[in-house]
């Protein structure tokens, strides 16, 4: 395992070595990805995983919480053992599934139904602009029923560890059913933000159902139904078109750094996660 | 607040409703058995996902045969016999790892294999597959043998049998149907992998002669159909996608089941 981690970084390294010669640190920033003039920057790119990642999180981060709270919380074993069940079944439909569904029946229902409303709530900056149903918003949406699952099943553990002395002292002292469960919310903090930013890791890496909805195009908007281009769906689509060497690197670089952002994120979010069961464990031991 | 919970489950549930039908109802449409035997034609000419699905079966033998054995045996490892720094060094990066994004995966299979035999193939898809198979089911092994009662590992020892065979003799037959469980899981996930295959396994319209060149698979023949222009092929993308869904489906409510008659 050790290993396949220092393998997967050096192998990564060497190939993208022409790429990160001729780049140099202005890979990072410079907007420009034209192939055909082999000039390659990453910006759109992270600027796209960035964005829809954080639509994906806008939504589903109070969303899972609700899940999670009332399956732990507040239904009762015989609806939420089938319930969870059902959710968790979300994370078994396979991304290229949610992509397909994404293009024929959440892009239109967007276009149709959702984004003209938006731009006529709350308008411009962020919701302007030619209404297609495919752009940086249905990414994100389409992301955020993706990680829902995810976000909520670790939550639900992190709830679960919360010790039940908690909700007895705080309902003990008069706190009502709300009241208690903010406690037990406020006691599972850190694992909660673990949960999320295990979500996030999840979002930034996906590839296939983003790359079918989001429109594919390395341009940076501040309009969020604009086209745009992720990280991960740029090697999806262009790894096997790209014939010059640089080109080819400059992908594989862009591969090395979604490989050490996820890396970081899922390091730091198992240790958030970690610290949480670990401490409740070390308690039910001594009791 | 119990309705904001509330709706949110709902929602949660909804759209997996929604997704599960659309599916169901669409694929069915396309559906038959030519449809299950034939190799993909030009638009217009019908065509099936027969060569799709012998090579998605062939990937995942591959991925099997590779990654299982090597998943089985870092989680025997973590649980009898890793202790100290390096265990929990190991552990942490196999849990890191399962959050390592499948398409760069595939770029570091292109990377090592692809680019060193020039050319596309089947065994750099299954590889693939079994580099993303291997963290799950070693902590889906490593969580199983933990839950072996230590009187059997005392009992074995108190009969003078060595560490190794009863770890391989008594440990390992003791928790084999929970092994069994996490490999079938693994193996739902990886059947709906496709990013990873685009430029390891590739893609193929013919029956697989071999295993060293490109293979087709049903998920890169969904990906390939939903983004062409032709409604045809829309089509048989969803009944394609209806195939992949059962087996998956299938898989996971199968797990489900075994495991609540178990615990």
């Amino acid at each position: 395992m050790v290993l396949i981690v220092l393998a997967m970084i050096i192998a990564l390294s060497i190939q993208a070595m022409p790429s990160l010669r001729q780049f140099g640190f202005s890979f990072l920033t410079s907007r420009e990805w034209d192939p055909a003039n082999r000039q390659f920057g990453a910006l759109p790119f992270i600027y796209g995983t960035v964005a829809s990642s954080l639509i994906a999180l806008f939504i589903s981060v109070p969303l899972s919480l609700g899940v999670a709270v009332f399956l732990v919380e507040q239904a009762p074993s015989v609806i939420a053992r089938p319930v969870t069940f059902l959710v968790e079944l979300l994370a078994a439909i396979p991304s290229v599934v949610y992509g397909l569904w994404g293009i024929f029946v959440l892009a239109p229902f967007l276009r149709e139904h959702v984004e003209p409303a938006l731009a006529r709530w709350l308008g411009s900056p962020l919701f302007r602009g030619p209404i297609t149903g495919i752009g940086l918003f249905t990414g994100g949406v389409i992301l955020a029923i993706m990680i829902t699952p995810i976000i909520s099943a670790v939550v639900r553990d992190v709830l679960a560890a919360v010790p039940n002395t908690q909700r007895e002292a705080a309902l003990a002292l008069g706190a009502t059913k709300w009241e208690t469960t903010l406690v037990v919310l406020v006691n599972g903090t850190p694992g909660i933000a673990g949960a999320v930013i295990l979500g996030l890791g999840r979002a930034v890496g996906e590839t296939m159902a983003v790359t079918m909805v989001i429109g594919n195009r390395p341009e940076i908007s501040s309009s969020l139904f604009h086209p745009s281009y992720t990280l991960a769906s740029v090697i999806a689509n262009e790894f096997t078109e790209a014939t010059v060497d640089i080109y080819l690197s400059s992908l594989i670089e862009l591969g090395l750094i979604l490989f050490l952002v996820t890396f970081v994120v899922n390091a730091v979010a198992r240790v958030l996660v970690w610290r949480v069961t670990r401490r409740t464990a070390g308690a039910g031991a001594a009791a | 607040m119990t309705t904001f919970t509330l709706a949110c489950t709902i929602a949660a549930l909804g759209a997996l409703a929604l997704i599960l039908s659309y599916i169901a109802s669409r694929g069915i449409k396309a559906l038959s058995l030519h449809f299950l035997v034939e190799t993909p034609q030009p638009v217009g000419e019908g065509g099936g996902i027969g060569n799709a699905i012998v090579g998605s079966a062939v990937l995942l033998g591959l991925a099997c045969v590779a990654g299982i054995p090597l998943g089985i045996g870092a989680g025997v490892y973590l649980s009898e016999v890793g202790r100290g720094w390096f265990a929990s060094v190991l552990r942490f990066l196999i849990d890191t790892l399962t959050g390592i994004p499948s398409i760069v995966t595939g770029v570091f299979v292109y990377v090592v294999i692809v680019l060193r035999m020039k050319h596309f193939s089947a065994y750099a898809g299954g590889l693939a597959l079994a580099f993303i198979m291997i963290p799950i089911v070693a902590r889906t092994t490593e969580e199983m043998i933990k839950l072996v009662p230590h009187s059997l590992r005392e009992g074995a020892l108190a009969l003078g049998a060595p560490q190794w065979r009863v770890t391989l003799g008594v440990v390992v037959p003791a928790a084999s149907s929970g092994i069994a469980t996490g490999a079938m899981l693994a193996i739902s996930r990886i059947s709906g992998e496709t990013a990873p295959l685009l430029f390891t396994a590739f893609g193929s319209r013919f029956f697989p002669r071999g295993l060293n060149e490109p293979i087709a698979s049903l998920t890169v023949q969904i990906y390939n159909y939903a983004i062409s222009p032709y409604d045809e092929w829309h089509a048989q993308a969803w009944a394609a996608t209806l195939v992949l869904m059962t087996l998956i489906l299938t898989i996971n409510i199968a797990v489900r089941f075994f495991t609540r008659q178990k615990f």
